[in-house]
């Protein structure tokens, strides 16, 4: 058997931008396994230092398009958890309707347009257009719904304009929000019983490995905006305390620090909610898992797409549930009782010294963002740890135990199972619209 | 230009959401693809051999390796259009910019800070010559801005963009100004340029000039109304800086 392989490829399915992944076997020995994240650094902590104690959710916004609401988000949580402010319950169902949306539009994305050309053994979502044109309009339209839904609510997809602290400066009509639910009730019925039979034909690879899988977890609901953080390895943790669980790690290799456990990688993202949390799911949700062969735990990675999946259909009907739940309250302008602190609010109700954390499940994983707030009302230290960054050092060991078990395949069909597991967890998404360039050195 | 022009899509330091904006439009694209045929989407490094006319590139150029391939890019295109604000005016990047840049890479990645390439921020034409912008963070009317400067370009029309404040289209939709709310918000829409429709301010909220400014912006009579709102000239700078802080240095 040969046994030298050295494997570049250059611009995989992007890692908050551009990554590569570089194998190097000799004699049939693993040398060198790294996933290369040479993304240009954008330096947001730094940015945030000085700033007005209300703009990190707008500016922290712009770190990502595809998870804006993500962001905005938990920045808004960090700060209302160190300004000891609770927002109204009004505030919360639709601050979790906006979530779950981003959630649906970030995953349609991921496995109509990027895994699935991989099972139609097409380069990219474009030729799919012409061959399968019913199931491109199909991923459009549910995409389509989505950001109407985040538009409806937040003003605009990507980078929310209503979300503020405590508040929004824009409520939604209740008209407005029956046709979202109408819109949904449909989705339901002609768009989710396709996807669910199309995926289900698909044949997934097969590989397990198990790792700690973490993600929030709630008593009550499947989370995503509240909870406690959860590790299926190591317990409960605290949200002020995620420092014992997560470290960043700055590796030559990568522009993007890794950040693990204190033992081991783990992993974060839509298996990780799902392995921890699948009795929470709504209850079409749950069948769409069982028609799709997806049963908890799951130790295969390229299963994440199956589970973001399952949670499309959790999604949709949380959604109903909430906006359902909203209109039979009746949406109200809270400007009399409620502050709704803009970014650039004028007058700034005063802070004082103070420090919070917001954690908060967005498309790919578990979002941290911790804010220190001086005397003066301005940021004085920010940390945001973003799930990709978390999922790094994870998709090296999957590929450091998943390569020698593939040794004996052509190198095309290698490099292909290590993009799609790359693809699996998620990385971005504007990668999924073109050919991957695969070079061998 | 010719019947039918190759596109070309690249990115450099952004959120990719200008991208994530044209996926979204992709039923309306799907119009123009008849016209247009798309050579590449984003990637700015496999640009080699590529045979685009019109390049539409977005995000801030902001490591040494961003402005070699910028470089190409242009001596490749025969037409280059700056998408979004980062590639306008270097948009949330330039912030950055106003710091201590040993400082703020020490403070990411400790002493192994000197390992990663990054220098200021800056929009395109800061490096080379940008033919159009499309503007915004992110871009406008759900990328229509975009769509509006290809199609007048394939029809060798000059695309129209207004060079009016945001004041005006807020005022065409009948909104109360956002400085006259109870809680009063400040608002950068007297000296934004306007295109946009004031999603914003429609919104409750304020303008944060992601368009970039118009061309004559009465900033001494904006000044006065910030500070009259309650703001501090420092704070003044960090509004502006939010997204055109490079307006400040000669743009």
């Amino acid at each position: 058997m040969p046994k030298d392989i050295n494997i570049n490829v250059h611009h995989v399915a992007r890692v908050e931008g551009h990554g590569n992944i570089v194998i190097n076997v000799k004699n049939g020995e693993l040398e060198k396994v790294e996933l290369q994240i040479i993304e240009a650094p954008r330096f947001f902590e730094a940015m945030l230092k000085g700033r007005r104690y209300p703009e990190p959710p707008q500016i922290t916004s712009r770190i990502c398009g595809i998870c804006a609401v993500g962001h905005t988000t938990a920045s808004l949580r960090g700060l209302e958890d160190a300004l000891g402010i609770e927002p109204s319950e009004q505030t919360i169902l639709l601050r979790k309707a906006v979530l779950e949306a981003e959630m649906l539009q970030s995953h349609v994305l991921h496995y109509y347009f990027l895994v699935a050309p991989d099972f139609f053994n097409a380069p990219s979502v474009i030729p799919l257009a012409a061959s399968h044109p019913e199931v491109i309009k199909r991923a459009l339209r549910m995409k389509k719904l989505a950001d109407d839904i985040i538009t409806v609510i937040g003003g605009r997809h990507p980078h929310p304009i209503s979300m503020v602290i405590d508040g929004f400066t824009r409520i939604p009509t209740e008209s407005e929000l029956r046709r979202c639910v109408d819109e949904l009730k449909a989705s339901l019925k002609n768009d989710i019983p396709p996807t669910l039979e199309l995926f289900a034909s698909l044949k997934f690879p097969e590989f397990s490995r198990k790792t700690d899988y973490v993600s929030l977890k709630h008593p009550d609901e499947y989370a995503y905006y509240d909870g406690i953080i959860y590790s299926s390895e190591t317990g409960t943790t605290k949200h002020r305390d995620y420092k014992n669980k997560v470290k960043e790690e700055v590796v030559l290799h990568s522009s993007a620090k890794h950040a693990k456990g204190p033992f081991k990688p783990y992993m974060v993202g839509a298996l990780s909610r799902f392995n921890n949390n699948a009795d929470k799911l709504m209850p079409l949700a749950k069948e769409a898992a069982k028609k799709l062969g997806l049963s908890a735990p799951n130790y295969n990675p390229y299963m994440i797409s199956v589970a973001q999946i399952v949670e499309s259909v959790h999604n949709i009907e949380r959604m109903i549930y909430l906006m359902e739940e909203l209109l039979r309250r009746g949406l109200k302008d809270e400007a009399n009782e409620r502050q709704a602190i803009a970014g650039w609010s004028a007058k700034l109700p005063e802070a004082k010294k103070c420090w919070g954390v917001g954690a908060v499940e967005v498309p790919r994983g578990i979002l941290f963002h911790e804010y220190r707030i001086d005397e003066d009302g301005l940021i004085s230290g920010a940390n945001c740890i973003i799930p990709t960054g978390q999922n790094l050092a994870n998709i090296e060991a999957d590929m450091r135990e998943l390569v020698p078990t593939i040794l004996d395949k052509p190198k095309e069909e290698i490099t292909l199972l290590l993009e799609m597991l790359v693809r699996a967890y998620d990385p971005c998404i504007s990668c999924s619209t073109h050919m991957l360039k695969i070079n061998f050195v | 230009m010719t019947t039918k022009p190759k596109v070309g899509f690249f990115s450099f330091t952004s959120c990719e959401g200008c991208q994530l904006v044209v996926l979204s439009m992709a039923d309306k694209l799907l119009d123009l693809v008849g016209a247009v045929e798309v050579v590449n989407f984003r990637e700015a490094s496999s640009y080699k051999g590529q045979d685009y006319d019109v390049a539409i590139v977005e995000g801030a150029v902001s490591t040494v390796h961003e402005i070699q391939e910028l470089i190409e890019i242009r001596k490749q295109a025969k037409i280059l259009i700056a998408f979004g604000a980062c590639a306008h005016i270097g948009g949330v990047n330039c912030m950055k910019n106003f710091d201590n840049q040993y400082e703020i890479k020490r403070a990411v990645y400790g002493d192994k800070a000197s390992n990663f390439d990054s220098i200021l921020a800056q929009p395109l034409d800061a490096v080379v010559k940008v033919d159009y912008y499309s503007r915004g963070c992110p871009p406008n009317r759900d990328g229509e801005e975009l769509l509006e400067i290809v199609t007048a370009l394939l029809q060798g029309k000059k695309p129209y963009i207004p060079n009016y404040p945001v004041c005006v289209q807020c005022k065409m939709k009948g909104n109360a100004c956002v400085f006259h709310k109870e809680n009063p918000i400040t608002c950068l829409g007297p000296v934004t340029r306007a295109g946009c429709m004031a999603p914003c301010p429609s919104f409750g909220n304020a303008c944060i000039g992601c368009r970039g400014l118009v061309d004559d912006p009465n900033l001494n009579a904006h000044q006065q109304t910030l500070t009259e709102a309650g703001l501090s000239t420092e704070d003044i700078l960090k509004f502006y800086r939010f997204l055109n802080g490079m307006m400040e240095v000669g743009k």
